[in-house]
């Protein structure tokens, strides 16, 4: 199986051969891949150099000229450095295009924290108007980035990472899915956190969903399952950020009583290196760390 | 007062304003002085006044009645601060009624003390901070070039001050190794970079691999020649040195 970043590069190379709209900006980051595309369509593909704030103006011009850029690199420089591209570049001018980030909340975790953006998605959520896709299978992530590209002139963030769940999931890119149905509470599932959830909750009277597109939150979904399962209990399990979901999800839940627990990465810098695995881990995101907070969470109710 | 009851039209047919296409140079002035409010960028604005008369009356083609024309030529005011030159020009030339400009920076209006392009007919970008519409213009070029339109020529006007922007140079440098010969910027040198620019701001330009000119900037000839100027394989950049910011 390849990566989701793998995918990116071979599904991106096919959707630019089928649709002249489409164009890509790189900063040096994964243009290597894309050498043969950039041959057959030089003046649709182009590499800035390691210009992350040009990354952005450029795909921003481009828009305005009635072209759907697509503009990749690692997380941390096509969300944080050119932020203010995004705000103004994109948002202010009314112009739309798709991020394709990797490298994710710690994808090299021997690399350390200067590659890694755990905050992304909650950096997002300050801008109106993003979509936001967090695949969890490689499968997933080229039906959300043919979703994206399809998108007309919307603004697409879609957020690839070597952690991935062992089965696709047929995803639509709009709604939760529901994979289990419990009547304890819910637990929201966020892209490659599905596997670990599953695991943890596993022999628990929960209802899992599974969330593939976090943007728009789709409320319709949880207001649902919780009135499936009689209860506002709700836990979010998100790859990036602790908390970065629970606003909207109480804004789904605002009509009645409520409790609600954001689990992620957590806000203090790991100052470590390793593996996913051991990041995870430090993070209470692992099988056996998730259902201790899950548990707790759900056997503390009033 | 409301201004909008004149809705901002993109395409709104040249003539349609009063007296459009008849303002002269001389009448701006008296279009300037409509518009209060924003005396801390008096300075900005003037500097760029005679740049921008000569871009629209003698060298961009775009018109009131082709601004959203896919082969239009296309004009990005970066350095938004102080945009009151850049509205009288535009409601001289009939993009929009001079009766909007005595609402400016007003609720109801849409003329703000920095363009917003979603609110401005005519206005191709909205900006204010500084070092987007370099790298807009950069994208813009590659977007026209992607789409087989070698006609339309971008210009882009930023500041000295602003070049100090970073992004500005990430700009500068792709545009030239990428042979962006579209694509021209207009810097108005009133000598307000804190630091200055050794060696003059063309040897930067120069320097990337763009062809450049500095020209008095209150001299419509001069700058008409330097607008015009040949630039094969190229980006062309003019500076256009107007009287130093204060003095």
């Amino acid at each position: 199986m390849d990566t989701m970043r793998e995918r990116f590069t071979s599904v991106t190379s096919r959707m630019l051969a089928e649709d002249p709209r489409l164009a890509l900006v790189l900063a040096d980051i994964g243009a290597a891949g894309f050498a043969e595309a950039e041959q057959r369509h030089p003046d649709r593909v182009v590499n800035v150099g390691i210009r992350e704030q040009l990354l952005i103006g450029v795909g921003g011009g481009m828009a305005l000229t009635g072209l759907r850029p697509i503009m990749h690199t690692f997380a941390s420089f096509l969300v944080e450095r050119p932020f203010e591209q995004l705000k103004l570049d994109l948002g202010h001018q009314g112009v739309g295009g798709v991020l394709v980030s990797a490298g994710a909340s710690y994808d090299w975790p021997s690399g350390g924290f200067t590659h890694m953006a755990p905050g992304d998605v909650a950096l997002l959520d300050t801008l109106d108007g993003w979509t936001v896709h967090v695949p969890g299978h490689p499968d997933e992530a080229e039906t959300l980035l043919r979703h994206a590209a399809a998108a007309g002139d919307d603004k697409v963030y879609v957020r690839l990472s070597m952690q991935s769940n062992a089965a696709p999931r047929s995803v639509d890119g709009a709604r939760f899915r529901t994979v289990r149905e419990g009547r304890g509470g819910v637990v929201i599932a966020v892209g490659p956190m599905l596997d670990s959830v599953l695991a943890a909750t596993e022999g628990l009277p929960l209802t899992v969903l599974y969330a593939t597109t976090v943007r728009p939150f789709d409320a319709a979904t949880l207001r649902a399952a919780a009135d499936a399962a009689g209860t506002s209990d709700v836990v979010i399990v998100e790859p990036y950020l602790a908390g970065t979901s629970t606003r909207p999800a109480a804004e789904a839940l605002e009509d009645r009583p409520h409790r609600l627990l954001g689990l992620g990465v957590g806000r203090q810098e790991l100052r470590r290196y390793g593996q996913l695995d051991e990041h995870l881990a430090a993070h209470g995101l692992d099988p056996r760390g998730l259902r201790e907070r899950i548990t707790g969470f759900l056997t503390g109710r009033a | 007062m409301t201004h909008l009851t004149t809705a901002p039209t993109a395409g709104t047919p040249a003539g349609s304003a009063p007296h459009g296409d008849r303002i002269g140079f001389a009448e701006l002035p008296d279009l300037m002085s409509l518009m209060t409010g924003d005396e801390k960028h008096g300075p900005a604005a003037t500097s760029t006044l005679d740049a921008l008369w000569v871009l629209y009356d003698r060298v961009l083609r775009v018109s009131p009645g082709t601004v959203t024309a896919p082969d239009r030529d296309r004009f990005l005011l970066s350095k938004g601060h102080g945009p009151m030159a850049y509205y009288a020009v535009l409601a001289a030339k009939g993009f929009f009624p001079t009766e909007w400009l005595p609402g400016f920076g007003s609720y109801d209006s849409p003329l703000g003390h920095h363009p917003d392009r979603m609110l401005v007919p005519g206005a191709e970008i909205g900006s204010g901070s500084l070092g987007h519409g370099l790298p807009l213009a950069v994208g813009t070029a590659l977007g026209l070039r992607a789409q087989g339109r070698p006609g339309p020529a971008v210009w882009v006007l930023i500041g000295d001050a602003e070049l100090d922007e970073g992004s500005n140079h990430e700009a500068l440098a792709y545009a030239a190794a990428a042979g962006l010969d579209r694509l021209h910027t207009l810097v108005i040198d009133n000598a307000s970079a804190t630091h200055g620019w050794r060696g003059g701001i063309a040897s930067r330009f120069e320097a990337a691999g763009w062809s450049a000119a500095t020209v008095d900037g209150r001299d419509h000839e001069a700058l008409y020649a330097a607008f015009s100027t040949p630039h094969p394989g190229r980006p062309h950049a003019v500076i256009a040195r107007v009287e130093p910011k204060g003095a």
